[in-house]
């Protein structure tokens, strides 16, 4: 019975995988191609391994600055130039980056992979970084800066919670960067950025869609094939140095409501086969939020009525460490003492009693349902491949995390929930609200309790 | 070289239109319901959504937030399974019910997996969810409860300051401008839900869009399954006239954050407008087109001075609203909204270059196939056809139609929805208070 169910996971991840192809250039480039022919449209993306985390003192946000600049133009491509040229085609495009990685990408019609292709490959070694464009591009991510975070009270928090919670780890800055470092960035700071990390062998290309794959390697060798290798610095290995008890913080920022966050210092995916904590607590987190009956809101936000809204996360992959959270926001009349100490409670319940195993079986429809889902989406298909590429697995590791989601016990469930969320682990940030203006207080505006 | 780039533009749309749109079937339920169906057998999946004209500007001026709240209550209880069943239930199948709700329409959605057992459950309890919602006292008072929080907590934020601000700056007292206070909400009684219920959810307004693995004879009685047991309804009065703007308004709203939020606008048009295609491709020019278009060169590309600075037309049953927007740090706040009107005059009274609407054309007929590539995006379509009753070719129509904009439309287009002389300005942000007008 045992061997028949190995066979039939092994079917269905050479099932999965047979659109997926996969080659490396001479230059170190990985090339992955998806074919999928539902509409005549392609994804293009580009992953480079340098995110926020490859960042040193003094220059935060220089990873996502440089993702700003990557849009001013080359040699042979003048400032602006590659959005009209993309625009043109039809196409859609921008980038985004990450503690981990930085991408790009673009969706267009089938027939314009090849300009697609060869834009993206001239900046990835033309860029033209000047002084004029990054000094009126460095304002711009300022004002994203006070839009995202400073003017944002639950990023904000957010922010310092991650700041708090890793001493040594980069992911204790934000991915944005800290403004006085974006104030003192120069264009030399991004030149050096993208002349240590923008190289074919530090890079994952991801091309999803109606195209033949044989074809896309042709024009991968042609356009990417033509970059030189780059010489990598040695990365460093960070290691978070292990918590010794609670932490605690709060943040005050204009808002109306409290908030509060409980983040546990947890482990991440580093060997698919043998790891087993990491699928544990993926499950936790959807018995705890994996629909609007499961644990915390059916107690919390419905019987209780101690919350507003509360949710539970927790992400697997990345290059660093990773932490398993739960936000909530208190129900008028409850403090944010209770309000901590009923998800306590929920997630003691779990360490004491376990969970059923009827909320796994739901677990399981619902992962295996999504896996249905994410077909209808072209672009999250690619995005999957590159971020587990990007993070240090392989995309051949998909089918075989799905298979060990799908795997996990309620043993393994009840033993993560009492292993990981330890005190000891344990990041509290508490959002203290403030009103908008001194006249408000004075009027006699709400009084917030904590 | 401008007549062969010309041709050449005409070759791409050519080449793009050949690709073939989704076969959209119509037909009406028994129940009166309008079905619109695409059969898709790529994925084993439906999509399903089910919409009403019961947005928040259906509202009794009286009774705002009811629309709101009858919506939200849906699927918190139906006959025979309470709140907990129904999220369980649908998860136990993978199945996810989602919903949409703005100031024309009320929709609910379902993605289920094809699989008979699966399915079946699924559309089942959507079925109750539409047909045998039961509006408890008990979810009433938390949802109130919940709903007074996140306003509260919303009044503090720039963001929903300027459109609440905007809004009525725009629309006056027509529903459109209405935002809901917490007064409203806690004057709200069950017997308002039901009654709203009852006139606003007839199986005659419903529109039943399906996309997916499913054949015509299922997606019969699918629409029949869901339309079947809606209340009568048909008592539904068209919503009022929005009347332009006769004058420019300007109005600041202190706030501690260190960016300001600017909105500018004007009623724009209504989803049937003869202008619509017209002024959607004027649009992309002005402040619609991403990276490429004039508001973003001059702020952002030229100036550094936003994130991100847009426009757009919300074209509703009614006239909604022509938006531009942005978000500056407060110090240069005069001088960004200087950039923004003086783009917005030169637009509407320069007009637009023929280099111009030839990229525009080029990225809005090149990238058709872009916006109907997944049945997520071909079912709110189908939705939108069916609710604001555009032609069944829509679809096939939409490149032809943008082909046909020219500059001499857009041009007379804005210069007769547009005045730059007249139009509301909302700005949240800095110290200063007070209202000029």
């Amino acid at each position: 019975m045992r061997f028949y169910a190995i066979c039939l996971g092994l079917l269905a991840a050479f099932t999965a995988q047979a659109e997926i192809f996969e080659q490396t250039l001479s230059n170190g480039l990985k090339v992955i191609v998806k074919e999928d022919r539902r509409a005549p449209v392609i994804v293009q993306q580009i992953w480079y391994r340098a995110g926020s985390m490859d960042e040193k003192t003094g220059v935060t946000g220089v990873a996502h600055v440089l993702e700003h600049m990557m849009f001013k133009g080359t040699k042979t491509v003048p400032v602006g130039e590659f959005s009209r040229r993309i625009a043109a085609a039809g196409g859609r495009e921008n980038a985004f980056t990450s503690y981990d990685y930085t991408a790009y990408f673009q969706q267009l019609h089938k027939s314009k992979l090849e300009l697609a292709m060869k834009l993206e490959a001239d900046r990835m070694h033309n860029l033209n970084l000047s002084d004029q464009e990054f000094a009126k591009e460095i304002r711009v991510v300022m004002e994203e800066r006070r839009w995202r975070t400073d003017d944002d009270a639950h990023a904000l928090l957010d922010e310092r919670m991650m700041a708090m919670a890793y001493q040594e780890h980069p992911y204790r800055n934000p991915i944005v960067g800290w403004m006085n470092d974006l104030k003192n960035l120069t264009a030399d700071d991004a030149r050096l950025w993208y002349h240590t990390w923008y190289s074919p062998n530090n890079a994952t290309l991801v091309i999803a869609g109606d195209v033949d794959a044989k074809q896309v390697f042709a024009l991968a060798r042609k356009y990417y094939g033509r970059v030189h290798a780059g010489k990598l610095p040695v990365r460093k290995h960070y290691e978070e140095p292990a918590q010794l008890g609670i932490k605690r913080i709060e943040v005050k920022a204009p808002a109306e409501l409290p908030y509060l966050v409980m983040a546990y210092h947890a482990p991440t995916l580093r060997d698919v086969e043998s790891d087993w904590q990491p699928y544990a607590l993926s499950v936790l987190a959807g018995v705890l939020d994996g629909n609007d009956s499961a644990r915390l809101n059916k107690s919390l936000v419905r019987e209780q009525q101690v919350a507003t809204s509360i949710g539970a996360s927790y992400a697997n992959t990345s290059r660093g460490p990773t932490m398993f959270s739960l936000e909530a926001t208190p129900a008028a009349g409850t403090s944010v003492d209770k309000l901590e100490a009923a998800i306590r409670e929920q997630l003691q319940m779990i360490v004491r009693d376990g969970v059923s195993e009827e909320e796994l079986k739901r677990v399981r429809a619902q992962v295996t349902a999504a896996e249905v889902y994410k077909l209808d989406s072209l672009f999250y298909q690619a995005m999957q491949i590159g971020q587990i590429e990007s993070i240090g697995l392989s995309h051949q590791d998909l089918p075989v995390i799905l298979k060990k989601l799908q795997a996990v016990t309620a043993e393994q469930v009840q033993a993560v929930a009492r292993d990981i969320l330890r005190d000891d682990q344990l990041t509290v940030a508490v959002l203290d609200p403030q009103p908008l203006s001194a006249d408000k207080l004075q009027q006699g505006g709400h009084v917030h309790a904590h | 070289m401008r007549t062969r780039l010309f041709s050449f533009a005409l070759l791409c749309a050519f080449a793009v239109s050949a690709f073939a749109t989704p076969q959209i079937q119509h037909w009406q339920a028994p129940s009166g319901a309008q079905v619109y169906f695409v059969e898709d057998h790529n994925l084993p999946m439906l999509d399903v959504a089910v919409s009403f004209p019961a947005g928040s500007a259906y509202d009794d001026a009286a009774k705002k937030g009811v629309a709101g709240l009858t919506h939200g209550l849906l699927d918190l209880g139906v006959q025979g399974m309470n709140e907990d069943d129904i999220a369980r239930k649908l998860a136990d199948v993978g199945a996810r019910i989602g919903s949409s709700f703005d100031a024309d329409r009320s929709s609910v959605t379902l993605r289920t997996l094809s699989s008979a057992a699966e399915q079946v459950v699924a559309l089942d309890i959507l079925s109750r969810v539409l047909q045998q919602p039961l509006f408890t006292e008990e979810v009433l008072g938390r949802e109130k409860s919940r709903l007074i929080a996140s306003l509260r907590e919303a009044e503090t934020k720039p963001e929903f300051l300027s459109e609440k601000a905007f809004g009525k700056a725009v629309f006056g007292e027509h529903p459109y401008g209405w935002q809901t206070e917490v007064v409203d909400i806690e004057k709200v009684q069950r017997a308002d839900l039901l009654e709203f219920y009852r006139s606003h959810y007839g199986a005659r307004e419903a529109v039943v869009a399906l996309m997916g693995d499913v054949s015509r004879q299922q997606a019969e009685a699918i629409a029949q399954q869901l339309t079947a047991q809606l209340p009568q309804g048909g008592d539904v009065a068209p919503l009022p006239a929005v009347a332009g703007l006769g004058k420019s308004s300007e109005q600041r709203i202190p706030h501690p954050a260190s960016q300001s939020h600017i909105l500018i606008g004007v009623p724009g048009i209504a989803r049937n407008d003869p202008d619509y295609f017209t002024l959607y491709v004027g649009n992309y020019i002005l402040g619609g087109g991403g990276f490429v278009s004039r508001l973003m060169n001059e702020v952002r590309e030229k100036r550094g001075m936003a994130y991100s600075v847009y426009s757009y037309f919300m074209p509703m049953q009614q006239p909604g609203a022509f938006q531009i927007g942005l978000q500056t740090k407060n110090e240069q706040v005069d001088e960004a909204l200087q950039v923004v009107r003086k783009t917005v005059r030169d637009f509407v009274e320069k007009g637009v270059t023929t280099a111009e609407l030839r990229a525009a054309k080029q990225n809005i007929i090149g990238g058709f196939p872009l916006r109907i590539d997944s049945n997520r995006k071909i079912l709110e379509y189908l939705s939108v056809i069916g609710f604001y009753h555009l032609p069944l070719t829509y679809l096939d129509d939409f490149q032809a139609r943008v082909e046909q904009v020219n500059t001499r439309s857009i041009n007379e287009a804005f210069r007769r929805r547009i005045n730059p002389d007249a139009m509301a300005t909302v700005i949240v942000g800095g110290q200063a208070a007070g209202e000029k007008k």
